[in-house]
């Protein structure tokens, strides 16, 4: 527990967390859990370690198990370090019937990696997931906050060349390549 | 030309803004409704319109409404549900994208009638791009007074805000929504009570979808009367169709309930014929968990009748002929599509987002998953197919949430319907282990025309 003085959010962070609380009613600060799990994930290095999630308690004023239980049930939270660019390709039915697999396919032979496998340089992990809403739009990936349609192998190969070149941390609460 | 009401302006530049949305009629709803209506006769006017809820499930949202406890001393919530997430199902995120005032100025009338003092948009996690919309849309419509205290100079005071989720399903189901909304996992609660009585912070709440909460604002610029107009029977207005698969034209379409299916998917208009001039095959015609059907049964249902894109017709001959018009969710596969991949990746999908409260879902899920991945990759034996049948059976009905059900019907549908795809799997496992059999070698069952 002593861990946990090191792990503290910027006062930018920390200013939101007051906000985001004020949005539900006095005494219901559990609410904020989701979001502000969220933004711990975004700030500490992409994933929940156990002394982040205690840190999210201390800050909710809640028990430590009802953050683990809560990080342990939503599949957006990762519980393990992961590479600097999480690409996740959807994989469902309507992906598969537009070719979801030979995306796959093709990622793992262009990183060098198998599904669920972080390249040796820490930059990408690759995963499937199940949908993810853009169906009429497929095959998909998503990379932090952005969505990458109607996806061709050409087109994958430019996406991680760009990813790379960026050097940036995916975060579903930012955008890499879809800047306003 | 179809009448769009909901996507009206869809192709406006800069309709996501607060300026070009108002320029074009935006809030009107609100005025109208806030200046000249009482909260009892907006739930009027909603009930009378027809509308069913447009998330999949096809209760009439005014009678949801009208459930709501108004005696409770306690404070009243809407919660909009933006959990959009079952397979085949994107129109809610194409709305929220492309025309976020019309959801945000739906809430705050919905609200007015509902006299909820707050209300929420609970957003899939994966859609964060889309929170920032809604938030920024949100920021502009308090700045414009439609938000905040004392909207329009009325006593009617109101906030809203967005709440992402982070994965999950199941928060689909409205009371695991509203669990997840609370800080908590997503698991669907016992019922009753219902949130009417007891939802949000055991407040009596309604919790609409997306497309339902637009459509609001419809049915008060044009009223009632007018909308019930729009449609065939019990099945009034229009509905965001989510077009995807094996189609010249995947995408979101709206179109005035009646229209014929085979109209949907041959027209320009809409999905523009099946891709690579192959032939229709099959269709999942409301999202993943409705039971899908071959060619000639969506085209005509069994008595020979051309089959409409309407809760009735869709559903007409119940399970043993018809389906669902469930979310919208319009999945279709052509000639060499395989039925038996397609089902496993449906099963996959529930196994993972079955929350693991019930047994025979959470076991069943899982069961099925496997039983479908041994048959898909050649290891199947005949008797897969009736045990499939016989978990699917085992599970329907026998859960708190709907989500055993929806995992059930697809798997008892495509043996219904496709039986002989599955025999094809377990007496040719060579075959099958070329995950694109179908593509080398097209099977139609004799029972299943392509059309």
């Amino acid at each position: 527990m002593g861990e946990s003085k090191t792990i503290k959010f910027s006062d930018e962070s920390l200013a939101l967390v007051k906000r985001i609380i004020s949005r539900y009613p006095e005494g219901k600060q559990k609410s904020a859990l989701l979001p502000v799990l969220h933004l711990a994930q975004s700030e500490f290095d992409g994933w929940l370690s156990s002394e982040v999630m205690d840190y999210v308690a201390s800050l909710l004023n809640i028990k430590p198990i009802e953050v683990y239980e809560v990080a342990t049930f939503y599949t957006m939270y990762n519980l393990e370090p992961v590479g600097k660019c999480l690409i996740e390709v959807c994989q469902t039915g309507p992906c598969w019937l537009r070719g979801a697999d030979d995306i796959v396919e093709h990622l793992e032979k262009k990183l060098d990696i198998k599904v669920g496998e972080t390249t040796a340089d820490g930059m990408f992990t690759l995963k499937v997931v199940e949908c993810l809403g853009s169906c009429g739009t497929a095959p998909m990936l998503q990379c932090g906050a952005d969505y990458h349609e109607n996806l061709t192998t050409e087109k994958v190969d430019d996406l991680v060349e760009k990813l790379r070149a960026s050097g940036k941390r995916s975060s579903y609460l930012k955008s890499i390549t879809n800047n306003e | 030309m179809p009448k769009k009401v909901l996507l009206e302006h869809e192709n406006v530049p800069g309709i996501n803004r607060f300026d070009v949305y108002r320029k074009h009629g935006g809030y009107a709803s609100v005025e109208k409704a806030l200046k000249t209506m009482t909260p009892d006769q907006l739930t009027e006017e909603v009930k009378e319109s027809g509308l069913r809820g447009r998330g999949g499930a096809g209760f009439p949202t005014g009678l949801k409404w009208s459930f709501l406890d108004r005696k409770s001393d306690k404070p009243r919530y809407l919660v909009c549900n933006a959990d959009e997430s079952e397979p085949g199902t994107f129109k809610d995120r194409y709305l929220m994208e492309k025309i976020p005032h019309l959801l945000i100025e739906g809430m705050i009338a919905s609200s007015y009638a509902l006299g909820a003092k707050t209300s929420y948009i609970y957003v899939r996690g994966e859609y964060m791009y889309i929170v920032k919309i809604l938030e920024k849309a949100i920021d502009e419509a308090y700045a414009a007074g439609f938000l905040g205290k004392n909207i329009l100079g009325t006593d009617f005071s109101h906030d809203l805000y967005v709440q992402p989720g982070a994965g999950a399903y199941i928060c689909g189901e409205e009371t695991a929504l509203l669990e997840s909304l609370e800080g908590k996992r997503g698991n669907p609660r016992l019922k009753p009570p219902f949130p009417a009585i007891a939802g949000l912070y055991a407040c009596p709440t309604v919790v609409n979808n997306v497309e339902s909460i637009a459509s609001v604002v419809s049915i008060i610029n044009m009223t009632a009367d007018k909308y019930n107009d729009m449609g065939i029977g019990k099945s009034t207005g229009t509905k965001l169709i989510s077009a995807s698969g094996h189609i010249n034209k995947p995408g979101v379409y709206e179109i005035e309930l009646g229209l014929p299916v085979e109209e949907f998917i041959y027209s320009d208009e809409y999905c523009g014929g099946i891709w690579k001039g192959r032939k229709l095959k099959a269709v999942v015609a409301g999202g993943s968990s409705v039971p899908i059907l071959p060619a000639n049964l969506i085209l005509k249902n069994a008595k020979g009748e051309p089959r409409l894109m309407t809760y009735e017709s869709l559903a007409d001959g119940g399970f043993a002929t018809g389906t669902m018009l469930g979310s919208g969710g319009f999945i279709v596969m052509d000639e060499t599509a395989c039925i038996v991949r397609n089902l496993w990746t449906f099963e996959r999908f529930y196994h993972h987002e079955s929350c693991g409260q019930c047994s025979p879902c959470r076991e069943g899920t899982g069961w099925m998953e496997k039983v479908l991945h041994r048959l898909e990759h050649g290891h199947g034996r005949m008797e897969d197919i009736d045990l499939l049948v016989d978990v699917a059976k085992k599970i329907e009905g026998n859960t708190i949430c709907p989500l055993g059900d929806a995992a059930a019907w697809p798997v008892a549908s495509a043996i219904r319907h496709f039986r002989e795809e599955f025999e094809y799997h377990v007496k040719y496992p060579e075959k099958v282990k070329n995950p694109k059999h179908f593509e080398i070698e097209p099977l139609v069952s004799a029972a299943a025309v392509a059309v």
